[in-house]
């Protein structure tokens, strides 16, 4: 390697490493994005300046159209996603990631002669190739569980598509993944395995995703994001640098706490979020039909009347329906009125890790006005009114009242201590962990059935006539 | 920089790389411990561009001098490689870029 190649990949490490230090905290946040950003610029300059002078197996002008293309793609992407389709657009990006890793690591095995293998030496034939194998694994599985996830995320797939044994098969694939990497070591020029291999990992990575349940996504997400980052670093052995294994095991380690930060907003531990269903069981436990009646937004616009404060928790349905700014514009209505508005973000509200921060930020909601679960809990029993905007498993009292079902125990946001309860929710169907929640049918709570959007503009109306 | 690339792996070099690894995962656990929910979505999404520094092996995947093998799907595989990390390294940023500026401008 040249010394100006080394010295730049160690000035890019630094950079990505002082990057995510800075993208941790509000205040340096943009700062770090943009030194990771020129991180990754100068890491390329520097690759295309140790590599200019010979012509490879794809040539100078395919590389560049490689590139040009790429970057053309990825800039319509960032400026075309809505923020509310900001998780599915990172999940995919996550997964070209990991398939890039993949790929490159195909790319170097069918590159690769006996003698090219010979000269490596044993060991160095070696770490190629179990990097190669795990490369493979690891990216592929990143590629089909992003896109899964995406799928789902964006609504194609629904539901959660489990079977009897799922987790047997996945164990199974899992093995299977492990030994033909393994044996890639052995048998490199076995083309054909490796292939299997490939197709092994692919379904590991569907088979991943889809039996996991929509309200578990932002752990999947994170998990995903460490799995695209432990690609890299295996595609760092593979062409042996290092530059990639600092940067891949960052994200991987940054990934993981995210998944562990994300579980424990839940209470579940990660081994059941990966290999238990829920939503199927649940539903059918009481096979009484309860009814509750709709209220029109006249009359949920009264109990606003003369109240001093109000605590507003969004959910995904605001997502969904793009009310953030119909939310935004009542809190403002009613701060005009005097009243205390506060809105209480639940960590896991949304499709992926702080999704709600970034609607509302958008919506240029203030940033003192949100307040984490363990800030906001204690505030609810002196709270008038609780306006609940498409949220539903996040503040299912059920995680108190029902230990052991599958809300149990997971921390969730006190609403029904509010002295009223309106909820904006298009039916009254379960969430996503597939459990009714008792808090509608209290006599302290208002359903306005419809959609969060409509809904919140008739109440804002309404609001603006008392 | 041409078939120069192929020197043996020493035993010492190796456990170097592994070093680099063991320690840049212990830094990753540091540096993320303590972030503000709000930050979770941008973070998540900048880590993931970062994750795209694929695109220096794709680069060199591209650039390789094969004296045998299957050159052709080599060299395709490795030219998609180079798009889709490009896509995941400059989406990654423009789009956390987007986030982060919706929570800047309020602060002003």
């Amino acid at each position: 390697m040249e010394w100006f190649q080394a010295l730049g990949y160690l000035l890019s490490a630094v950079l990505f490493i002082v990057g995510l230090k800075y993208l941790g905290s509000p205040r340096t946040a943009v700062r770090g994005n943009q030194l990771g950003a020129l991180g990754m610029l100068l890491a390329v300059v520097v690759t295309v300046a140790a590599e200019w002078g010979g012509e490879g197996i794809i040539g100078w002008s395919l590389i560049g159209i490689g590139l040009g293309s790429g970057a053309l793609i990825g800039i319509v992407m960032a400026k075309k996603v809505e923020m509310t389709g900001m998780p599915e657009m990172v999940a995919l990006l996550n997964g070209f990631g990991g398939a890039a890793s993949a790929l490159v690591a195909l790319s170097e095995l069918l590159g690769s002669t006996p003698e090219s293998l010979a000269d490596r030496g044993a060991l160095g034939a070696a770490v190629f190739l179990g990097a190669i194998g795990a490369s493979t694994l690891i990216g592929w599985v990143t590629l089909t569980g992003s896109v899964g996830a995406m799928l789902k995320l964006n609504g194609t797939l629904r539901g959660t598509l489990s079977f009897p044994g799922v987790n047997l098969v996945k164990a199974a694939l899992l093995a299977v993944g492990l030994y033909l990497a393994y044996s890639l070591i052995g048998d490199p020029t076995n083309i054909p395995m490796t292939y299997g291999l490939v197709g092994v990992s692919c379904l590991l990575g569907v088979l991943f995703v889809l039996p996991i349940g929509g309200a578990d996504m932002p752990v999947v997400m994170s998990f995903l994001n460490s799995l695209s980052g432990l690609a890299a670093a295996a595609a760092g052995f593979v062409v042996g640098n290092d530059v990639l294994i600092i940067s891949g095991a960052l994200v991987g380690a940054a990934g993981l706490i995210l998944t562990g930060i994300m579980c424990k907003a839940m209470n579940r531990a990660f081994v059941d979020v990966m290999f238990k269903t829920y939503g199927v069981s649940a539903g059918s436990d009481s096979g009484e039909k309860r009814t509750v009646r709709g209220y029109e937004a006249e009359e949920a616009a009264l109990t606003f009347d003369g109240v001093r404060s109000v605590i507003i928790i969004p959910g995904y349905g605001m997502a969904v329906s793009q009310a953030q700014h119909v939310v935004r514009e009542l809190a403002e209505e009613l701060e005009r009125r005097g009243v205390d508005v506060k809105y209480a973000i639940h960590p896991v509200a949304g499709r992926m890790p702080g999704h709600m921060n970034v609607l509302l930020a958008e919506a240029n909601v203030p940033y003192d006005q949100l307040y984490e679960l363990d800030g906001i809990n204690s505030q609810f029993s002196d709270c008038d009114v609780c306006l609940v905007v498409g949220a539903n498993d996040t503040v299912n009292p059920a995680a108190h009242t029902d230990p052991t079902g599958p809300l149990g125990g997971m921390p969730v946001l006190d609403a029904e201590k509010a002295r009223t309860v309106i909820i904006v929710k298009r039916s009254l169907s379960p969430g996503y962990a597939g459990v009714d929640n008792e808090l509608f049918y209290r006599p302290s709570t208002m359903m306005l059935f419809g959609d969060g959007k409509a809904k919140l503009a008739e109440l804002l109306t309404e609001v603006k006539a008392l | 920089m041409i078939v120069l690339c192929l020197i043996q792996l020493t035993p010492s070099a190796l456990i170097a790389s592994i070093t680099v690894l063991v320690l840049a995962i212990f830094l990753g656990f540091e540096l993320i411990s303590k972030v503000p929910p709000t930050l979770h979505t941008p973070l998540m999404s900048g880590a993931n561009a970062i994750s795209g520094i694929t695109i220096v092996a794709a680069l060199m995947a591209s650039n390789a001098q094969l004296s045998g093998g299957n050159k052709t799907v080599a060299g395709i595989l490795a030219c998609m490689a180079l798009a889709l990390a490009t896509i995941n390294c400059v989406g990654g940023f423009m789009v956390t870029g987007r986030m982060l500026e919706m929570f800047k401008r309020k602060e002003g």
